[in-house]
């Protein structure tokens, strides 16, 4: 047992829809050694695809034991190639198939008022997150995940940016801190990614230096989709030079704050009512609106007060944020449903819109609801806010004709 | 000895079934609603009271004893009952004395097994146990499935029990019943005493048809034991033990509803399908699990009653916390109750008159005139597999192993809609399949599947999908759901079973509906 091995995944009585790999160099011909929940229904498969991936790493050699918990073929796969690139320490990849769902850019304005978080090295998170319809799936490399895992969770990441099911939700990624974080990229840009989540940042520069090697792994990979960025400001200085970020590239579509490391950087401790974050945040969204992006509020942390996390957003709406993070899938509905306009709003927005719809008709120029002339910028936001009752199940689609 | 098996035929499912098993006969299933029993129901022998003590004190001092004047001998059928779940110390007791005094080849009749029963392998080992007629899970399950007992198993649900000894098919020598509180006449009931478990019901049958009647206690009271569930004038002997049970076995007490947001979605889904479908009106009934996904389903129905201001007039439980605080809420006006699964569920019964305890007499038998079951607007369930035609499985994985009892599952598809909340996979394992390993509930009379990436209706029923149609829920078909369970699992392989068959599954009416395979090690 004391010869050399090499090991990826995770193991333990609590561990499901994962592996653990281990990869033991040797004088023997290859064997594969399985241990399997699924093993009936999938262990001829599992081994076969153990093959494939050890041939691929030309590993001819050895043992390669695998403890596996019922975990998809992307995951096995991202497991086995991080070991036996350890083992081997070829430049090689083994690449899952690509959905084709997974190849279609998003659109700048697309809403994002949840954002739900998945620790970048624990596929059982991953597998059903699409389904609760988050606007985008935020696969975390950063914090969510060990320094000694960092290295295997690439590998998981990009499998999942190309095969996981998203249902919809945007494919979203944080990076490590830059320039830790610039060697991330290799994983995800050429993959499938939306949109990346600059950590901590401080300056244009970061976020100039992270779009260089955007451009370049674009460049050699023949990719002409957009790659949108999220920056998050985490510190007093970011929220100072929160600007100068929010404008230091055309492909930035939102900026959020992170409130945890922001008032540990203040001195302080955060608190539900948020005062000591007050003008952090309003900085935030000041800066998002001069720079015509989303802001985007910290996430929520305590999971079990749904009434609480309701209050935090309301008071995030009312500062002018349109989104905020999730770290569990039970706050994607609240978040959402606070977001999306009130009983009131909407009414209002529907009159609104309608004698919008009316002057266009009668060819007229101006829009008067009653006596009261209405300005083109109330006219879009009526829009938006019936756009977002609609996308927020609201209103019906066809709300217009029903009545 | 009788063969194992024999007579080898294909049943109205397609399934391949013994006709003869341990030296009995039995019929194939034929279709549901198609079997119909002739004649009259069985009836244990006529007794005298000069055989019985005036005083009403009929006890013995030890359960060997009862045993021995029960006539315990070889070949004989012994039930017990599993009010007492996983804390059940009873049972193993009786096994321990019938190897004691060296009696052999006893057929098991439980009404349901729990890991604590592990060690009747090593009286099916040692030949004092030829088989178990109950369900298996756990080791004991592995233990069949892997072909070791020497007969035949039998499953049957809780109403097939009944079924099976009212009929006279499962003639029962001795019934032993442990009782958390009892008189020495052999009133005995299950709200009062330190192994409380609420209720006897699974005891019913036994008292009345089984040929002699031993009521066990660790908790003996004056004449009258108040209430008797179980009737002492069907009662041979009493004993007096130190302990019956293991409380916190028997109430686990953890039966909470789940926090898994992929189990709540599914919860959620399928209140909001019940709404659509006009199910949840005032006086409504249901029946659900206490599972979590059954139990969070519980909760958004009485979510959406409290805002209507309407209120069920029952529901059929498995109660614990959940239910009863639904019943002194005022959003039910009656729980039946076939179980009771917590502390909260036992206050209640005893309690609150309108906590009712039920047996599978009144919920279940279909042999009888009508049942409850059928009488409950609708039922959710649970399914270790489903197939496209909407047969489901629950008593074993798709592996191929016994992990699972029927309970009162096959009875409860009778209600007015059926609903199936389930995963689309367990830990890669899809769970609608082209075909089901073990065909437990036919699919006429499953309606609903519902998961957490879409639901499907059975096409049978046009009057839901009228109804959900245009609700916004997730609709799929059946082949669309397997579809994307594949998509993300992969196909899986087929179980290695091989063609001995180690038990068989019987429907509500006593007829089998599907053989069990041995697994293939």
């Amino acid at each position: 047992m004391q010869d050399k091995s090499y090991s990826a995944g995770n193991k333990g009585p609590k561990v499901r829809s994962d592996c653990y790999v281990r990869v033991i160099p040797g004088d023997e011909p290859l064997q594969i050694h399985l241990n399997s929940k699924v093993d009936t229904l999938y262990g001829n498969h599992i081994r076969t695809l153990a093959e494939d991936v050890a041939k691929t790493f030309e590993f001819t050699h050895g043992v390669i034991q695998i403890e596996d918990t019922g975990a998809l073929d992307f995951v096995l796969e991202a497991r086995l190639e991080a070991a036996l690139k350890k083992a081997t320490q070829k430049d090689i990849s083994f690449l899952p198939p690509f959905r084709e769902e997974n190849i279609k850019p998003s659109v700048r304005e697309r809403y994002r008022f949840t954002r739900l978080y998945l620790p970048g090295n624990s596929p059982k998170l991953m597998l059903n997150a699409g389904v609760h319809h988050p606007d985008g799936l935020i696969l975390d490399l950063e914090d969510a995940v060990a320094p000694d895992k960092k290295y295997e969770a690439r590998f998981l990441v990009r499998n999942a940016l190309r095969n996981l099911k998203f249902y919809g939700a945007e494919r979203m990624v944080r990076i490590n801190q830059v320039p830790q974080g610039l060697e991330d990229l290799d994983f995800i840009v050429p993959h499938g990614v939306n949109l990346i989540l600059v950590p901590k940042c401080e300056s244009h520069e970061q976020i100039k230096s992270v779009n260089a090697k955007i451009e370049e792994l674009k460049k050699s990979h023949n990719i002409d989709t957009p790659v949108w960025l999220m920056p998050i400001i985490e510190s007093a200085l970011g929220v100072i030079k929160s600007y100068e970020i929010a404008t230091a590239a055309d492909n930035i579509v939102a900026m959020a704050i992170g409130l945890e490391d922001y008032t540990a950087d203040l001195g302080t401790l955060r608190s539900d009512e948020g005062i000591e974050s007050f003008y952090g945040r309003s900085q935030v969204v000041n800066a998002c609106r001069a720079a015509k992006i989303q802001p985007i509020d910290s996430v929520f942390s305590n999971i079990d007060d749904t009434e609480a996390l309701r209050q935090n957003v309301l008071r995030s709406k009312q500062l002018g944020f349109e989104g905020m993070g999730c770290i569990h899938p039970r706050q994607v509905p609240v978040v959402k449903e606070s977001f999306a306009p009130s009983d009131k709003e909407l009414e209002k927005a529907k009159k609104i819109y309608l004698a919008f719809q009316e002057a266009k008709e009668q060819g007229h120029g101006v829009v008067a609801l009653g006596s009261k002339m209405i300005d083109p910028p109330v006219v879009k936001r009526a829009q938006r806010q019936i756009d977002v009752a609609v996308k927020t199940g609201l209103l019906s689609e066809n709300w217009n004709s029903e009545d | 000895m009788a063969k194992k098996y024999d007579k080898l035929t294909r049943n109205a499912a397609g399934r391949i079934v013994p006709e003869e098993i341990n030296g009995e006969k039995h019929i194939p299933f034929k279709g549901v609603g198609k079997h119909k029993p002739t004649g009259h129901k069985y009836a244990p022998p006529n007794r005298s009271c000069i055989d019985y003590p005036d005083d009403g004190d009929k006890r013995q001092p030890s359960l060997k004893e009862a045993l021995v004047k029960s006539g315990l001998k070889d070949g004989m059928t012994i039930s017990t009952h599993h009010h007492f779940r996983n804390g059940d110390v009873i049972a193993n007791q009786v096994f321990d004395i019938a190897a004691e005094l060296g009696v052999k080849d006893l057929r098991w009749f439980p009404s349901a097994s729990f890991p604590c029963h592990e060690p009747m392998i090593d009286h099916m080992e040692n030949g004092v146990i030829n088989r178990i007629e109950g369900s298996m899970n756990g080791p004991l399950g592995r233990y069949a499935s892997e072909g070791n007992m020497k007969g035949t198993g039998v499953l049957r649900s809780h109403g097939g029990r009944y079924q099976a000894v009212q009929d006279g098919e499962v003639h029962i020598d001795i019934a032993v019943i442990a009782a958390p509180a009892a008189d020495a006449f052999g009133n005995a009931n299950g709200v009062n005493g330190e192994a409380a478990c609420g209720l006897l019901g699974f005891a019913l049958a036994d008292a009345q048809y089984a040929d002699r009647v031993i009521v066990v206690t660790d908790n003996l009271v004056d004449f009258p034991c108040i209430p008797w569930q179980i009737n002492g004038n069907l009662v041979d002997f009493t004993v007096e033990v130190d302990k019956v049970g293991i409380p916190e076995k028997i109430v686990s007490g953890t039966t909470r509803i789940t926090k898994s947001p992929d189990r709540l979605r599914i919860a959620d889904l399928t209140a909001r399908f019940c709404d659509a479908a006009g199910i949840i009106k005032d006086g409504f009934s249901f029946q659900s699990g206490a599972g979590g996904t059954s139990l969070a389903v519980g909760e958004f129905f009485a979510d959406m009653m409290r805002k209507r201001k309407i209120k069920a007039r029952f529901i059929r439980a498995g109660s614990n916390k959940y239910p009863v605080k639904m019943l002194e809420e005022g959003l039910a006006d009656y729980i039946l109750d076939g179980q009771t699964f917590d502390l909260e569920g036992v206050r209640s019964m005893r309690e609150n008159p309108n906590h009712v305890n039920t047996s599978p007499f009144t919920s279940y038998n279909y042999h009888g005139k009508g049942n409850f079951a059928s009488m409950v607007d609708v039922v959710m369930l649970g399914a270790t597999e489903v197939d496209v035609n909407f047969n489901a499985n629950v008593v074993t994985h798709s592996d191929g192993y016994m992990l699972h009892g029927i309970g009162g599952w096959q009875n409860c598809l009778f209600a007015r809609t059926t609903i199936l909340p389930v995963p689309l996979f367990r830990d890669r394992i899809p769970v609608i399949r082209d075909e089901v390993t073990t065909l437990c509930g036919p699919g006429e009379l499953i309606d609903v599947i519902v998961t957490e990436r879409g639901i499907a209706v059975n096409p049978n029923r046009k009057d839901l999908i009228e109804k959900v149609q245009a609700s916004g829920l997730p609709l799929k078909s059946i082949e669309e759901l397997k579809q994307e369970a594949e998509d993300i699992c992969g196909v899986p392989e087929q179980p290695k079973l091989e063609d001995e068959i180690v038990g068989v599954v019987k429907w509500v009416d006593g007829t089998i509906i599907d053989a069990i395979r041995k697994v293939k090690k």
